[in-house]
């Protein structure tokens, strides 16, 4: 092998002119995770936008059952709401942490961040099991089919979200903050702060719209 | 890895440019201006502030205001010239999302205007 090697950089053309487009060859592993990561996250969003066209479509076919007004709670969406917006934060101070090396921090934010999302759960599980109870479960009309899973979905997500959390800090705890874990707690944090955009679009939606 | 190399990085997804130096101040910021948003949404939707007409065009802007407060304080998707490869991705993204909503919605309204009235489809019967 020749030890030279080919500079395969334009030298003419200035950094800035260069940058965010692959023009250095190469990125770190780290920016090459995270925008696979991203792919991923724009690919979900595309879920979520045929369950959101689903939603507006059958949103006012209520099958003569209870509608939106009459089902939800906005004192417990604003509620959940926060939860979500303050886990987002939370999670982002954990995330620094992480990066700055201070495990211990890192593990207290990360609990914190559990702890929201299970709040945001359980306030959700409760609703929904209230629904259900009522008569309003997801087989009593279209309008309702498309609630449960929009909203069923992005609960999932946040149900998947919090497993996640729990198998990242069991990895910081055993093998510390080490690169290839820095890169699964940036594309879970990708992740957390996507659902808080969802949630963004089922608030407005779903709610403060279906109640107006 | 040099410094004069590392100009040529491209930017990471979700990460501040200098994320040793990175601060809680663009997290805090972020997250008070999401909460004045939502506050937003809510007085919008439960008050007379707006003439409700208005209502759902002023919940769309406040929501698509959140979600930009959101990609920037919180993924750092700024302007910059070394964000391009991820801006593009959600550019792509996002003219998807628009086509599958508002397609959807776009079709089945005229679907719908297009139908017989369920009366008169009963009266034939």
């Amino acid at each position: 092998m020749s030890t030279a090697t080919i500079d395969t950089r334009p030298a003419a053309v200035p950094a800035t002119v260069v940058r965010g487009r692959g023009g250095g060859g190469p990125a770190p592993k780290r920016t090459v995770v995270a925008y696979g990561f991203w792919i991923f996250i724009l690919s979900d969003m595309i879920v979520f936008a045929g369950l959101f066209a689903a939603y507006a479509v059958l949103a006012g076919h209520a099958a003569g059952g209870p509608t939106g007004a009459e089902l939800f709670n906005l004192r417990n969406v604003f509620i959940e709401t926060m939860c979500l917006l303050l886990s987002s934060y939370t999670c982002g101070l954990g995330a620094l942490c992480a990066e700055r090396r201070q495990p211990a921090r890192f593990v207290v934010f990360a609990a914190l961040t559990f702890g929201l999302g299970a709040a945001f759960l359980v306030i959700e599980c409760t609703e929904f099991a209230g629904m259900v109870a009522r008569g309003a479960g997801p087989a009593r009309s279209a309008f309702l089919s498309s609630f449960f899973t929009l909203v069923g979905t992005h609960g999932a997500h946040v149900t998947s979200g919090m497993i996640w959390l729990v198998y990242l800090v069991a990895q910081v705890v055993v093998k510390g903050l080490r690169p290839a874990v820095l890169r699964r707690l940036l594309c879970w944090s990708l992740f957390w702060h996507a659902l808080d955009i969802v949630w963004v679009g089922v608030l407005t939606l779903v709610y403060l719209m279906g109640v107006a | 890895m040099n410094d004069a190399e590392r100009v040529f990085d491209d930017r990471t997804p979700g990460v501040e440019e200098h994320e040793h130096t990175g601060n809680y101040l663009t997290y805090t910021v972020g997250l008070g201006l999401a909460i004045l948003a939502t506050i937003g949404s809510f007085v919008v939707s439960q008050t007379g502030l707006l003439w409700p007409p208005g209502i759902p065009v002023g919940l769309l802007v406040l929501a698509i205001a959140q979600i930009g407060v959101h990609l920037v304080f919180f993924l750092y998707l700024g302007s910059g010239s070394d964000n391009t490869n991820n801006i593009l991705a959600l550019a792509f993204g996002v003219l998807i999302v628009f086509l599958v909503i508002g397609g959807s919605i776009w079709i089945m309204a005229n679907l719908n205007e297009n139908m017989m009235p369920m009366d008169q489809m009963q009266m034939r019967q």
